[in-house]
């Protein structure tokens, strides 16, 4: 098997034996060995990535050329993460990020026009132009958002987990955020509240190294993400989250220690983004090395076409149709946020209270 | 010396309260720490002890009696080898309305408080405009068919009743907040609701104000319906930024996707000698945003016939009550469903010389000055705004149509506040119907003072009120 060897996924907090997770070592999702990936699972992961990854670099396109405006934020780097956690979750189960939310929607089942279009602020856009890159919602695909406020989406992710036990209806809330986010002091009013009612949320934290332009060293007295639930007694892991597999894996054990009624779970995701903050980021904190180096060696999207290519014996031929069919829907989308009209000027005073 | 021991008070606002129970009888030894007897207010119940020694030589109010001021003597103590009928005649001479100077020994007997808000017990507000809240003319509401029976109840009862009859009606609703459910509130608002509902749906948070108000907006997206109360709304300061950022704007952004259907409710303005920190008048701030409406009643109809509107709004509501009025009585419809509408200020008494305009506790400042403005021959019209957003800017301008002059009334700030907003509206739409200028009695431009004489100069008083009246009628 040409896998690449994996980082273990370690376990810490939850001082009490009784509530550690089923297993903390590699190979097991607590109902026994892991599930082997399928050949389709894989070609399904390897869509979505690339899905992401060429919507934003099409959104990044389409900034330079002046079609988006604001903050731009892009995902490309962190795919494996909400793909990975997509793949474990089930029908019903929400999802709340903070502003670097493209890849979270599409991995939603959100349309790439609607997306794009709220990019471009039009009328076709999923808050009808009036949210932007970081407001937008889908009750439909439970996507709660895109919240512009950092570590703002902690509490209101905790909230969908309370509305989930307040109607006992099995759902799971992933709420994700950044290592920039995990210093804000709500989250950790969220952690307690969680662990204090057993609420099943699983807090995704995606590190990917920089808050911004301030690395994590700087930043963070406790730069082991996973430990930052230990004195509420919540479980966490450290995953590579550049690693679709051991993603999907994680959050296989934590949803399901979160569904189960054990309360929230974290999982640390180390991963990186390769791109600057925003759209307006020279990215001068980091070498230009560092980033060619995880982009060659680590790559989410490189590391899940070798298997395809290695394992699965799949052909040149048959990626890059799949290559195609995602720069189809991807150029659909663009062209549709190109095209789309601006809001009517009436729009301006809708929405505001129903 | 013998001693008087003086009804104490429980809380900043505390008035008068009932003697429940004498523990100590006429003839017992009495040691310092030694509870005496048992005092009871609408919210709370509370022991006296003793702070000095002797012989309770006389007990001056017997117990079960009601409405016993603050600083009323109820006993005395004979210090050790004194005669306790020397006593007794040393409390019939400090028995009159002016307490002798050993009633200063109040001051030294902190009382043991159980069941009552973390704060300084403090001497009641002195100058309190509502020692009798003033009625206002009750004038007939559609909500309210003839001959409807009216029951007198406090503001804290409606209160109570109102998010009961919500929850009975909907599962959706339920309460969170700071000593909500076995505490029965802080203020005794949310009082008997765990004993009815349960833990499930009323539930006590830990003290993370910013945590508690993210995490009900959150569960507001699904489609449930929190009454988050605040303590006071001076912690919801903590919060802001989910009831603005998160609850406030995403139905917008979202393109009316993602409604947020919860009230944020809680005392809000000055209580009494509780400082800076605790006595800030927030209506300005949230009634600056678009997507919030913003309610804050006087009167008990208006709390529970509001309060229900606001649970059963599909919007987020900032409810602002007053700890003072908490415990004022007022006349309340018994109807089966009372609903009001939101947006809608009220005719609170009829005149045609000035139009005072006030919300909330505003409202004793402008009925009491109205009151003195007729012994003087001015009909006061008072408008009661009760929704401070949406603002019922028509129910003014038809008053001024006709007054021609008007006085705003908040014990807000002046600037930027609800006076100047008003003025500025009246400004752009009925500039022709003025004969004088708009004048703002506000509280002052000052962090609220501690001491009672300078507490008492930074919020407004009814002679600014009746002072500002007669400016704009040039009187």
């Amino acid at each position: 098997m040409a896998v690449a060897a994996r980082k273990p996924a370690r376990t810490t907090a939850a001082p009490k034996s009784a509530q550690k997770p089923a297993s903390k070592s590699a190979g097991k999702n607590g109902k026994g060995e892991a599930r082997a990936w399928t050949k389709d699972e894989e070609v399904r992961a390897y869509r979505e990535m690339l899905l992401i990854r060429r919507f934003e670099e099409k959104a990044g396109q389409m900034y330079g050329m002046g079609l988006i405006g604001g903050f731009c934020h892009l995902y490309i780097g962190q795919e494996a993460v909400v793909v990975g956690m997509q793949m474990a979750t089930k029908e019903g189960d929400q999802v709340i990020t903070g502003y670097r939310d493209h890849g979270h929607m599409l991995a939603c089942g959100m349309d790439a026009k609607g997306v794009m279009a709220e990019l471009t602020g039009r009328r076709g856009g999923y808050s009808r132009g009036k949210g932007g890159s970081m407001h937008m919602f889908s009750k439909e695909k439970h996507f709660y958002g895109g919240h512009g406020i950092v570590g703002a989406q902690v509490s209101l992710g905790t909230g969908l987990a309370f509305a989930n036990s307040y109607r006992e209806n099995g759902n799971v809330s992933l709420t994700y955020f950044g290592d920039g986010a995990a210093n804000q002091g709500q989250v950790y009013e969220s952690f307690n509240m969680a662990e204090l009612w057993k609420l099943p949320v699983v807090y995704i934290i995606e590190n990917n190294k920089y808050a911004m332009g301030t690395s994590v060293n700087r930043a963070s007295a406790q730069t082991d993400f996973s430990k930052r639930g230990v004195s509420f007694n919540i479980p966490g892991e450290q995953v590579d989250g550049m690693d679709v597999r051991a993603v999907r894996e994680a959050g296989e054990r934590a949803i399901a220690w979160a569904r189960s009624g054990k309360g929230p779970y974290i999982l640390e995701m180390q991963t990186y983004r390769y791109r600057g903050h925003s759209m307006s980021d020279p990215a001068k904190y980091r070498t230009k090395d560092e980033v060619t180096r995880m982009r060659e060696e680590r790559d989410p999207i490189e590391q899940v076409r070798r298997r395809l290519l290695e394992q699965w014996k799949m052909k040149e031929e048959e990626l890059k149709a799949i290559d195609a069919e995602v720069r189809e829907i991807v150029n659909e989308s663009a062209e549709f946020a190109t095209h789309d009209p601006e809001p009517d000027p009436s729009e301006l005073y809708t929405d505001i209270v129903l | 010396m013998p001693i008087d021991v003086l009804m104490p008070a429980l809380s900043p606002t505390m008035e008068q309260g009932k003697l429940a129970k004498w523990l100590k009888k006429e003839g017992d030894t009495v040691k310092s720490g030694d509870v005496l007897a048992e005092i009871e207010t609408d919210k709370a119940t509370m022991e006296v002890e003793a702070v000095d020694e002797g012989v309770l030589a006389k007990i001056l109010v017997a117990e079960g009696t009601d409405e016993v001021k603050v600083n009323t003597p109820i006993a005395v103590i004979a210090g050790e080898g004194e005669d306790a009928s020397a006593a007794q005649a040393s409390s019939k001479a400090s028995s009159g309305p002016e307490t002798s100077k050993d009633a200063k020994v109040a001051e030294s007997m902190p009382p043991v408080v159980t069941g009552e808000a973390p704060k300084v017990a403090a001497a009641p507000k002195s100058d309190s405009a509502v020692a009798n809240p003033p009625q206002p003319d009750v004038e007939p509401e559609p909500e309210v068919p003839a001959g409807t029976e009216f029951v007198t109840m406090t503001v804290r009862e409606a209160l109570r009743d109102a998010m009961a009859e919500e929850m009975r009606r909907s599962g959706d609703v339920f309460v969170m907040g700071e000593e909500v459910a076995e505490y029965q509130g802080a203020y005794k608002v949310t009082q008997g609701l765990l004993q009815e509902f349960g833990a499930k749906r009323v539930i006590d948070t830990p003290i993370t104000e910013h945590g508690f108000a993210g995490v009900a907006t959150g569960a507001a997206f699904t489609g449930l319906r929190p009454v988050v109360e605040f303590m006071t709304f001076n912690f919801a300061m903590q919060a802001i930024d989910h009831i603005i950022n998160s609850a406030a704007k995403t139905l917008y952004m979202s393109g009316g996707q993602l409604g947020c259907p919860i009230v944020f409710r809680g005392p809000n303005g000055a209580a009494a000698r509780v400082g800076a920190q605790h006595s800030q008048d927030y209506t300005a701030w949230y009634s600056s945003i678009p997507g919030l409406k913003v309610i804050a009643p006087y009167t008990a109809a208006d709390a529970k016939g509001l309060l229900k509107a606001a649970i059963r709004d599909p919007n987020p509501v900032v409810f602002l009550e007053n700890e003072i009025l908490y415990g004022q009585s007022f006349q309340v419809p018994k109807l089966d469903d009372f609903v009001l509408p939101i947006g809608k200020a009220r005719v609170a008494r009829a005149g045609k010389d000035v139009t005072i305009v006030s919300f909330s506790i505003g409202m004793s400042y402008a009925l009491k000055a109205a009151d003195e403005l007729a012994k003087e021959g001015i009909e006061a019209e008072v408008i009661d705004l009760r929704t401070i957003r949406p603002l019922d800017i028509d129910t003014i301008i038809r008053s001024v149509a006709k007054t021609h002059r008007i006085v705003t009334v908040e014990e807000g700030w002046a600037q930027s506040g609800i006076g100047a907003e008003i003025g500025a509206r009246l400004m752009e739409k009925a500039f022709d119907h003025l004969d004088a200028p708009v004048l703002r009695v506000s509280g002052k431009d000052v962090p609220m003072p501690y001491a009672a004489n300078l507490e008492k100069l930074a919020l407004p008083s009814v002679a600014e009120v009746i002072e500002a009246a007669k400016a704009v009628m040039y009187r």
